[in-house]
């Protein structure tokens, strides 16, 4: 990644001095004017529906640097805000595997934050949308990588359970611009629900380590 | 009216060919060959004709870009810029704008029900079926010159990559990557031409899976439902610049549609 990173950067900058809009089919970068920009077009032509509050147009940190750098971003910059966000997970004390037929569910529900969804309800993960978890389920997603056998192979020492409600609690604490939803942080799911997901990928009798 | 049984054999004789290209092409293929379609651009047709409004006139003189009342063509050629409001339109958004100057709707009573369901199609897309239908086999050709088709294709352009919301999607979350999937849904890349000619010339659509003719503005308020934002507003700039930047990519395919999706 940093390599190709590297690679492309004089090409970038090439670019960007002769022309400002990217051509067809290609990516493009945005300038912090650019974002000021969508930002207002999306107050003026957006509306608050349900639980989908205006507030949610408003970028954070983490997402102004990933649009500025097209979601690759310098590691310089990258990391101070990853350590940031890790600093700011709430870790629960003890073992942080929880009920993994309750994480099944969680993994398998898409319920959640849109503004279809009844507030209050109990949200989902929408896990099985990008990953392979379970062998039992075979309509999963491919935007995220296979977590068959996650444990199987990785074990479930407290540093590998830690690093997992880590990385669902927030992925961007590991990877500033994955395409994970930062689904703690979001106040998507709640502590309970990511231990369950986290005995889900880890617990030896979970379907996903048979 | 086209023939079914020609796109069917047609269908079957490339039907080698799909199945290499993806496991779900042979169910895409057999999905769209009993075609409901003709039966929305008749309802469109009806409502296209129909008197209503304070002015009690129907929409056959509106103008949708080739002069009033001229249908042939018309949809291959949006989003485009029109003079008489200066600014870029999309089919919907002309149509609701034939709907508060020639029939004298109010935008509210215009707008009510904008999107039906399985039972029961909205005016706008059976319209949308109607006018499509016009422009079948004909290549795609959006406005691309004037100064605000450039604007809208460049907002677009931003919007698509631009993450934002509680689970920091853009467009581009879903339809960046080649070769992914969302469930057992394939995931077009929608800023490749590649990618998005097939698409976007089989819009607006009825989708077997809803079994509802969908359009072009319900995929983009759909898309911004599932990311989590608040709503896009109907025919607000941001849906057209959208619909511009995907139009323009996909620029010169044959239109194909309405057509039938999974």
């Amino acid at each position: 990644m940093t390599m190709r990173r590297f690679l492309l950067l004089p090409v970038a900058v090439t670019l960007a001095a002769c022309t400002t809009a990217p051509s067809i089919g290609e990516r493009a970068k945005a300038t912090p004017s650019d974002l000021e920009a969508v930002t207002a077009v999306l107050k003026r032509d957006f509306r608050a529906r349900g639980q989908a509050t205006m507030d949610r147009v408003e970028l954070d940190p983490v997402q102004r640097l990933c649009n500025l750098h097209a979601d690759n971003p310098p590691a310089d910059v990258a990391r101070p805000l990853e350590e940031a966000q890790l600093k700011a997970i709430p870790f629960p004390t003890g073992g942080l595997i929880g009920d993994w037929k309750n994480g099944e569910k969680i993994a398998q529900s898409g319920r959640g934050a849109m503004w279809s969804d009844k507030p209050g309800v109990q949200q989902g993960g929408s896990c099985y949308n990008c990953h392979q978890i379970s062998p039992k389920e075979t309509a999963f997603g491919t935007i995220g990588p296979s977590l068959a056998g996650y444990g199987k192979t990785r074990g479930n020492r407290p540093e590998i359970q830690r690093y997992v409600y880590g990385k669902i609690y927030n992925s961007k604490a590991y990877n500033a611009c994955s395409q994970m939803p930062r689904l703690g942080h979001s106040k998507t799911l709640n502590e309970q629900q990511i231990k369950d997901l986290v005995g889900l990928l880890l617990d030896p009798a979970s379907p996903v380590n048979q | 009216m086209r023939t079914v049984i020609g796109s069917a054999a047609l269908a079957l004789a490339l039907a080698p060919a799909f199945a290499q290209q993806s496991p779900f092409a042979e169910y895409q293929r057999m999905a769209t060959e009993s075609a409901p379609v003709e039966l929305f651009e008749l309802m469109g047709e009806e409502a296209w004709k129909k008197k209503q409004g304070p002015k009690n006139v129907s929409l056959e003189q509106c103008d949708l870009g080739q002069g009033p009342g001229v249908l042939k063509g018309a949809y291959a050629a949006l989003p485009r810029y029109f003079q008489d409001t200066d600014r870029v339109m999309d089919l919907e958004t002309r149509l609701l704008h034939c709907m508060t100057t020639l029939q004298g709707r109010s935008r509210e009573e215009a707008t009510k029900r904008v999107f039906g369901n399985a039972d029961n199609p909205s005016e706008m897309e059976v319209l949308s079926a109607y006018i499509s239908g016009h422009s079948h086999g004909m290549p795609l050709r959006p406005g691309t010159s004037h100064p605000k088709e450039r604007a809208a294709y460049q907002l677009g352009q931003k919007l698509f990559f631009h993450r934002a919301g509680p689970w920091d999607f853009s467009c581009a979350s879903c339809h960046g990557e080649e070769g992914k999937r969302i469930r057992m849904s394939e995931l077009p890349v929608l800023y490749k031409p590649q990618h998005t000619r097939p698409l976007i010339a089989t819009w607006p659509a009825y989708r077997v899976s809803t079994s509802q003719f969908k359009t072009l503005q319900w995929r983009m308020n759909d898309c911004y439902r599932q990311m989590r934002m608040p709503e896009p507003i109907f025919t607000s700039d941001a849906t057209v610049a959208l619909i511009t930047f995907m139009t323009v990519t996909a620029e010169g395919v044959p239109y194909r549609g309405p057509a039938i999706k999974r």
